[in-house]
């Protein structure tokens, strides 16, 4: 049977090449894998192989000729004995390719894409039922309890990480944890980052809930690729067939003195990115719910912590099980002069500047966001069409800050409300220095957040 | 400690090589047609095909028992159709399909499939490596005798988490084959270009995991290196190594000029070595099959083939709103 031979695409941006060279005349046997031409696309030179056996009927496009497009008939082969048929055959032909995101296309379209008519309302439920008794516990106390919980509830939860096990965790949150579940479930790394993050996310595919410990977020740089290509992607990847429950936790942000490698804030660059959801816990209470919330949720949870907060006591719920849901804000100081949204350690010079800032007669509203991914953007736009004015405060860099999102969120859909410039405070623009002066003068403080304060409100 | 390269060729019935070459047939035909479409541009991207390189999964896959898992790099299609996969959602997820196993989302490099516990379809070279102990890990944290086959090439050898991972395999006596499919070529550059180790699976040593070199283009030899491997992580006594050595005939992507070797040392070992080839002798030699049986088997895996062209044709594009879901569970 007489077949056409295509001029082939043999790139993926390949639309047209030059047909170089034939290496068959017509007559010629092929065998399936003879080399046919030599075709030259604008990055090299190729040799097409003919894909059955046959003979070649006869030649349709020139050596030499130029500027071919592909799929275009460059040559009949027909079966051995077999006359070339004067009406070309009609080889199988690629359907003209849809284009891509055209006509109808637009269906879904992002969360923060069309303007909010009236004011959202978000969830401000209480987190746990009101009179419940509540005792003071450390961050530290709280992310163990969390953890020790969340594994005597199921057998699939184990953590692994640096010195997690015999030593009871370099920063003690895992302290107790190896003398209650045994090797089997607390195990201690060799210091590996990229390997351990890649283990934790095959086991996760293998069906267990692994919680990969840090050290510090700094160190996960090294193994960044797992968890943003092979854990965040691989549900979409797969078609949703298979998904990754793992959390990533450990502290974030500057420490003290401990210089540019140790002291950086991670929430923008894990929130940049879909198939992630990213925890940042201020109080005790918040940190204990929201890593039950994130060892339960069946996606990958990037949970960062902060070495300067382990040690500060909160009020937490004395309750047998209580978790905080992703995605809800929670607003520790209501105000009506201006909105000051922070998350983690960011929330101390939030709620300190309030303080100082009511002292003066100005009501700020505190929303801690608690979790980046999934965001709270509901509680954000309330309260801004409330109080007309917002200040974001974190200690990441600034460009490209999360507080640069929320202010793009509030202009689309809130601009008409706003009486003052939004300002992002953010940690100086430079890697953080050693020096306790200057490491002071790099990150963000609550001097600069009562000063914005008075800018925005122009008093 | 296990050093030297296996000389032992698995003793196979005639029905067995008959499935072996039906298997790797299968392969070799599905490329061939993978290659087809693309040059009309029906498969777009990248398009890594593992013509010649059939005996290594075909050989491996026949001592695999139901439980085990597999997970590879981006040179995928032949592991999908050896541990079972359907060729029409394969060659569906190449022309970027509803159909496809993974509605088109993922594409040459990303297919998976729970049923038949295969774990992709990884796209950074060298990133599977770690995800397949850490497979390995979940079974022997379960409590089961399954084995993880991790394969990668002579190229993600050389990446760090590599040996990250053979560590901590060791250390915690995790039940997983590292197998290493060494065609000789990290896309454009040899083996010999890219490190001066005489052999990659030695490198095992380091870390005390046995392991051998097996000729990959035999098929049965595969298959009793294959079984003494899992009989190590079966037994609880840790990871195990296979350096496969085998070739890789078609270029690295389908974009590849491959000036770096020669016309004739393909040709060469596609006359010489070819793994299907040396089972079609065997079966005609031993008078397992006759000329005619082979033909049949020919005309039936085409038809398999075409089948899964056609379905790859017909299935249609992703519905659009197919852009927002799977990002969260």
């Amino acid at each position: 049977m007489a077949t056409e031979v295509l001029m082939p695409a043999l790139s993926p941006t390949m639309e047209e090449g030059t047909l170089a060279k034939w290496l068959v005349k017509e007559g010629d046997s092929v065998a399936s894998g003879d080399i046919l031409a030599e075709i030259e696309t604008d990055k090299a030179t190729m040799e097409f192989e003919a894909v059955d056996e046959g003979v070649m009927g006869k030649i349709l496009v020139e050596a030499g000729t130029e500027g071919v497009k592909v799929n275009t008939p460059i040559a009949i082969m027909v079966a051995e004995g077999e006359d070339v048929p004067d009406e070309a055959p009609k080889a199988e032909t690629a359907p003209a390719p849809a284009a891509l995101g055209s006509e109808e296309g637009k269906t879904a379209a992002p969360a923060n894409a069309a303007p909010a008519p009236a004011a959202p309302k978000p969830d401000t439920t209480p987190d746990w039922p009101e009179g419940t008794e509540m005792r003071s516990q450390t961050v530290r106390e709280a992310l163990r309890d969390a953890m020790a919980e969340e594994m005597r509830r199921a057998d699939e939860v184990f953590v692994m990480g640096e010195e997690v096990a015999e030593y009871q965790g370099a920063y003690k949150i895992t302290q107790g944890l190896l003398d209650e579940f045994g090797a089997r479930r607390v195990i201690d790394t060799p210091i590996t980052e990229h390997g351990f993050a890649g283990i934790g996310v095959g086991a996760a595919f293998g069906g267990l809930r692994p919680i990969v410990e840090f050290m510090t977020f700094n160190f996960a740089m090294q193994a960044i690729d797992q968890i943003i290509n092979s854990a965040a992607k691989t549900l979409y990847m797969s078609g949703g067939q298979m998904g990754c429950p793992i959390v990533f936790r450990g502290p974030n942000g500057a420490a003290a003195r401990v210089a540019a490698q140790h002291s950086q804030c991670y929430a923008s660059w894990y929130a940049h990115i879909p198939g992630l959801k990213v925890a940042m816990p201020y109080s005790a209470a918040d940190a204990k719910g929201l890593l039950k919330t994130a060892i339960r949720d069946p996606n990958p949870v990037i949970f960062l912590e902060n070495e300067i907060l382990y040690g500060r006591s909160f009020e937490v719920p004395v309750l047998d099980d209580y978790t905080v849901p992703f995605g809800k804000a929670k607003t520790w100081r209501e105000g009506t002069d201006l909105t000051i949204v922070s998350f983690g350690i960011g929330m101390t010079y939030a709620l300190e500047a309030a303080e100082r800032l009511a002292g003066d007669g100005i009501e700020a509203e505190g929303i801690d966001l608690r979790t980046i991914r999934p965001m709270d953007t509901d509680a954000i736009l309330a309260s801004v069409m409330k109080t007309n004015r917002l200040i974001t405060v974190e200690e990441g860099f600034p460009q490209g800050s999360v507080g640069n999102y929320i202010t793009s969120v509030v202009m689309e859909q809130a601009f008409d409300y706003l009486d003052a410039p939004v300002i992002n405070l953010a940690g100086k623009d430079v890697p953080m220095p050693y020096a306790a002066n200057l490491e002071k003068l790099a990150l963000v403080t609550t001097d600069e957040v009562v000063e914005a304060a008075h800018k925005v409100t122009y008093r | 400690m296990a050093a030297r390269k296996t000389t032992a060729r698995s003793k196979a019935s005639a029905e067995e090589l008959l499935s072996y070459y039906r298997d790797m047939l299968l392969i070799r035909r599905f490329e061939e047609k993978a290659g087809q479409l693309y040059g009309m541009g029906l498969i777009g991207g990248f398009c890594h095909l593992y013509i010649g390189q059939e005996a290594v999964v075909v050989g491996l896959e026949a001592t695999a028992k139901e439980g085990d898992k597999r997970i590879t790099t981006y040179r995928d299609h032949g592991h999908m159709l050896a541990c079972g996969m359907d060729p029409k959602g394969v060659m569906a997820e190449l022309t970027g399909r509803e159909g496809g196993y993974s509605k088109g989302k993922g594409g040459s490099m990303h297919m998976f499939s729970k049923e038949k516990h295969f774990y992709g379809g990884h796209g950074i070279v060298g990133a599977n490596v770690p995800l397949g102990a850490g497979l390995a890990f979940s079974d022997m944290y379960k409590g089961n005798d399954n084995v993880t086959f991790t394969y990668f090439g002579d190229g993600a050898a050389n990446q760090g988490q590599v040996y990250e991972t053979y560590n901590m395999a060791m250390l915690w006596d995790l039940p997983v084959i590292f197998v290493i499919e060494n065609n000789k070529y990290a896309m454009g550059t040899s083996v010999q270009r890219a490190t001066k180790s005489p052999s990659l699976w030695e490198r095992g040593a380091a870390y005390g995991i046995a392991g051998e070199e097996v000729d990959g283009m035999d098929v049965l030899a595969v298959k009793a290196a294959g079984e003494k491997a899992v009989a190590h992580c079966r037994a609880g006594k840790g990871p195990y190594i296979l350096e496969v050595m085998t070739y890789r005939y078609r270029g690295h992507s389908m974009s590849d000029p491959a000036k770096y070797r020669t016309r004739d040392e393909v040709q060469k070992m596609r006359s010489e070595r070819d793994a299907i080839e040396q089972v079609r002798e065997a079966l005609i030699k031993g008078k397992h099959a006759s000329e005619d049986d082979l033909k049949e088997i020919d005309k039936e895996i085409k038809a398999i083939v075409n089948e899964a062209a056609e379905f790859s044709k017909e299935s249609p594009e992703p519905a659009l709103e197919e852009l927002w879901t799977d990002i969260y569970a």
